[in-house]
């Protein structure tokens, strides 16, 4: 399985993502600078990791949004590729445009920073195949703007159509249906708040994120 | 050329800086601060052959990047 990640100035899980990616797949990913203006060819996953792009300089990664990789990596995501995207990542896919909603800052106003529990909602998709519909996990959190909001139509689509992949057992950010990450129509792109790639190795923080990288790499190599 | 482009919340979207914002004011004995709501204001100075064109130029980087439409709505003065 091919993978890479974009790495722009201020993001900070670009390597933590390149781990678990190379723990799961076997292979190191791509890293490519967000001004490049072409993706590697072959291409199974791009990942969007989380950081500080930009300095989250007018809103939280809608200037990333605006990189000349991004272009390429929509029109990745519009025909059909795998994208995921970690808090800042999530972020920027937004901006991007590949996928609904939006992302204000947290309703506490506090910038959250610990290990949350997590349902997932939904295991149909290639992300959340690993696990079981209603299983509980443990993923840390690290933001100030994940409070995830969208129009009463848009969430009733996200939840009639099975697109919230995993929902925060308890409030955590103020998001609304506690919504901590979505699915594409395509289910092939994957938004996120809480660190899956933070959470590959026992030695740190727990392997609750590892089902997610090895549920991935198990379905795009079958592919 | 000179704009300035002021880029706000949407009525109804949850404001918890605003809110924050305002309950300091309370706290300062600003009383009769019923609301408030954080925005954006933007100064930019623009080369453009004449007003309508400028207003167009403003309204892409509006649209494109200076304001989410989803949560904000923005408004174009120029100078």
């Amino acid at each position: 399985m091919k993978t890479a990640v974009i790495v722009f100035p201020g993001s900070n899980c670009d390597r933590d993502m390149a781990v678990a990616l190379r723990k799961a797949t076997g292979a190191s990913p791509a890293m490519v600078w967000h001004k490049d203006s072409r993706l590697p060819d072959g291409l199974d996953l791009v990942a969007v990791p989380g950081g500080f792009s930009f300095g989250d300089y007018l809103r939280c990664g809608a200037i990333a949004a605006q990189s000349p990789i991004m272009r390429e990596v929509a029109a990745f995501g519009q025909a059909g590729g795998h994208v995921l995207g970690v808090c800042n990542g999530f972020q920027v896919l937004i901006e991007a445009g590949l996928l609904p909603g939006v992302l204000m800052r947290n309703a506490t106003l506090k910038f959250v920073c610990r290990d949350v529990p997590l349902a997932v909602e939904s295991a149909d998709s290639p992300y959340t195949q690993g696990y079981e519909a209603g299983q509980e996990i443990t993923l840390p959190v690290a933001h100030h703007d994940g409070c995830y909001i969208a129009d009463d139509d848009t969430l009733a689509r996200l939840g009639d159509e099975g697109r919230i992949a995993f929902r925060y057992r308890d409030a955590v950010n103020g998001s609304a249906d506690n919504i901590a990450g979505i699915l594409s129509r395509n289910r092939r792109v994957l938004g996120m708040m809480p660190h899956p790639e933070r959470a590959v190795d026992p030695r740190t923080l727990g392997t609750d994120g590892a089902p997610l990288f090895h549920g991935l790499s198990g379905m795009l190599e079958a592919a | 050329m000179k704009a300035r482009v002021f880029v706000t919340l949407k009525p109804g979207v949850l404001d918890p800086q605003g809110a924050a914002i305002g309950a300091a004011l309370g706290g300062m004995g600003f009383d009769g601060v019923a609301g408030i709501r954080q925005g954006k204001v933007f100064d930019i100075e623009l080369d453009a052959p004449d007003e309508t064109t400028a207003r167009e130029s403003l309204d892409a980087m509006c649209r494109r990047l200076l304001a989410n439409t989803v949560i904000e709505d923005y408004s174009i003065e120029i100078a």
